[in-house]
């Protein structure tokens, strides 16, 4: 059964189309991409799924469990369990690791909170107590963003390329933590251009300026992807809808 | 509220009655308790309308515990005069907590009048903590003059976080002799028609003296701030930052007025200020983890008030 639905969604932002008439269905505990260049408009997508201020006016339709949530604001829509991890998170100044994953978190014992950085390869010893804040590396706030997603027990996560400013080492936990995600029942959207990332999915689509131009089985995407995105070096229009 | 209450809020009681803790409590302009210990000579004496009191530190002496003053004023209108001087000797080294607890204030004046010598290669810390009421009748005006001699080492942190500000009006003046450091540190929340009003000047004078004025204030409603951070680097090698960061919402004003002078060319003074509403970054990443705006706002701005 499909748990969000987006109908004939395009969205202008400062005049520019940058998103045209997208049609996706998410199915319930899937692990989806959303693949394609730099540009394509996948941010941009995760951000009108979540409700950002500036992504709210769009033509189309986007329906959570049978029911529009178009004119619903972030905090609405994150207490029907949709969720967003940014690409870059924001630093937060002053406040705790501890603090906040324990805000985010249904559980808030300090065992729960120490158990979801464990889940993203951190040590809890190590990191509770440190501010969220310039002390943390990119790929540490990155971590520690998606340990609070995890706290939050969402039923939807957009995870803007999570893999970003991550090391090898490190990418194992992120995938693991994934997974867990989807054994604890979050539909989860992977925002990304890395195939490694692509590969954790179930069910991918594929966006290029803007408009879904193919979805698929992650073999099928994937290898649309490598054959033709990687090597095509504009970013306006797909090859099909430039000719 | 009475001054047993002060002494809970001010978190004076556990050191109430130990010998080993240097104190002098101060309600309106009565002393009501005092105590020191070996090294430190603290002399009070009630003046009109307050306390004049005299620090001295002897030369080699380490206090091992804070010391705490207690200001507190509980009726609701009244004046609080303190005439403070504190002198500490060479390689001498203490910590005071201060509480200015004004709870009732719905017309009280506390006016602060210090002037401070950290002798050579001392150290001197001061925390101040305001806990004001929710009327908005406190006018607050600390004013130091403070010289640091030779690598001396001054740092001060002054919170105003409960209650209502109602006035303050902080005038700091340092002077840093050489291989001195002084650190500055304000955090203020202001709502209602909170008036804030910061005048912060450092002179590093000496060789390879260093200073940083940090001030990092909220407002709410109609509340107001004025902030002026001035630094003056003369001394070779001599090193100063200047750093402002407000947050305002509502109909609250803020400005920040960075002055940063350089008189010698191996120095260097850097200043940076920031005002502005919540970060929507940060707003939206709390909101999106099921915290309301209202929420998320305080969060934001507990973090960095600290």
């Amino acid at each position: 059964m499909g748990i969000l639905k987006i109908k004939s969604l395009s969205l202008n932002l400062n005049g520019k189309n940058i998103l045209n008439n997208l049609n996706i269905d998410l199915k319930k505990d899937y692990i989806h991409a959303v693949v394609g260049p730099n540009g394509a408009g996948k941010s941009t997508l995760g951000f009108a799924i979540m409700g950002l201020d500036g992504y709210r006016n769009f033509e189309g339709e986007i329906l959570y469990n049978g029911s529009s949530i178009k004119d619903l604001n972030v905090y609405q829509r994150a207490k029907k369990g949709i969720t967003l991890a940014w690409q870059e998170p924001a630093r937060f100044e002053g406040i705790t690791v501890e603090k906040f994953i324990r805000v985010s978190s249904k559980n808030k014992d300090l065992k729960s909170v120490a158990g979801v950085l464990e889940k993203v390869g951190l040590d809890p010893g190590e990191y509770l107590e440190r501010a969220v804040d310039r002390s943390l590396s990119g790929g540490e706030r990155k971590r520690i963003e998606l340990a609070s997603v995890i706290a939050m027990n969402p039923k939807i996560a957009i995870l803007d390329e999570p893999d970003s400013g991550i090391d090898i080492v490190s990418l194992e936990n992120i995938f693991g933590a994934i997974k867990f995600l989807k054994a604890s029942g979050s539909t989860i959207i992977l925002i990304t251009h890395s195939l490694a990332v692509l590969k954790q999915a179930e069910y991918a689509f594929l966006l290029c300026s803007g408009s879904i131009i193919q979805e698929g089985t992650i073999q099928e995407i994937s290898k649309y992807f490598k054959g033709r995105c990687i090597p095509c070096h504009h970013k306006n229009l797909p090859e099909e809808m430039g000719s | 509220m009475n001054i047993e209450n002060i002494y809970k809020i001010a978190g004076i009681h556990p050191v109430l009655g130990d010998k080993n803790t240097a104190r002098l409590v101060i309600n309106k302009d009565k002393i009501i308790d005092s105590n020191t210990v070996e090294g430190l000579v603290v002399k009070a004496r009630e003046i009109k309308d307050g306390v004049n009191v005299e620090i001295r530190l002897k030369k080699n002496t380490v206090i091992e515990n804070p010391v705490h003053l207690c200001f507190g004023i509980t009726d609701s209108q009244a004046i609080q005069k303190i005439i403070i001087n504190v002198e500490t000797e060479e390689n001498s080294g203490i910590s005071i907590l201060a509480h200015c607890v004004f709870p009732n204030a719905t017309d009280v004046k506390h006016i602060m009048d210090g002037k401070i010598r950290v002798g050579k290669g001392s150290r001197y810390s001061y925390y101040e903590r305001h806990i004001h009421g929710e009327y908005g009748g406190t006018t607050v005006i600390p004013k130091a003059r403070i010289v640091l001699e030779e690598r001396a080492r001054f740092k001060t942190e002054f919170e105003l976080l409960k209650g209502r500000v109602g006035t303050i009006d902080i005038d700091y003046e340092i002077v840093c002799k050489k291989d001195s450091v002084m650190e500055l540190a304000t955090r203020i929340s202001g709502t209602g028609n909170d008036v804030i009003k910061i005048k912060e000047a450092g002179q590093l004078i000496g060789e390879n003296a260093r200073g940083v004025l940090r001030s990092k204030i909220a407002l709410r409603h109609n509340a107001r701030a004025e902030i002026i951070n001035k630094l003056i680097a003369s001394g070779r090698y001599s090193r100063g930052h200047v750093d402002c960061s407000e947050i305002i919402r509502d109909n609250a004003v803020a400005s920040a007025i960075p002055i940063v002078e350089v008189k010698n060319s191996t120095a260097q003074v850097t200043h940076e200020a920031a005002i502005g509403s919540v970060d929507t970054r940060q707003l939206q990443t709390l909101m999106s983890r099921r915290i309301s705006e209202d929420k998320a706002i305080d969060l934001i701005i507990e973090g960095m008030l600290g």
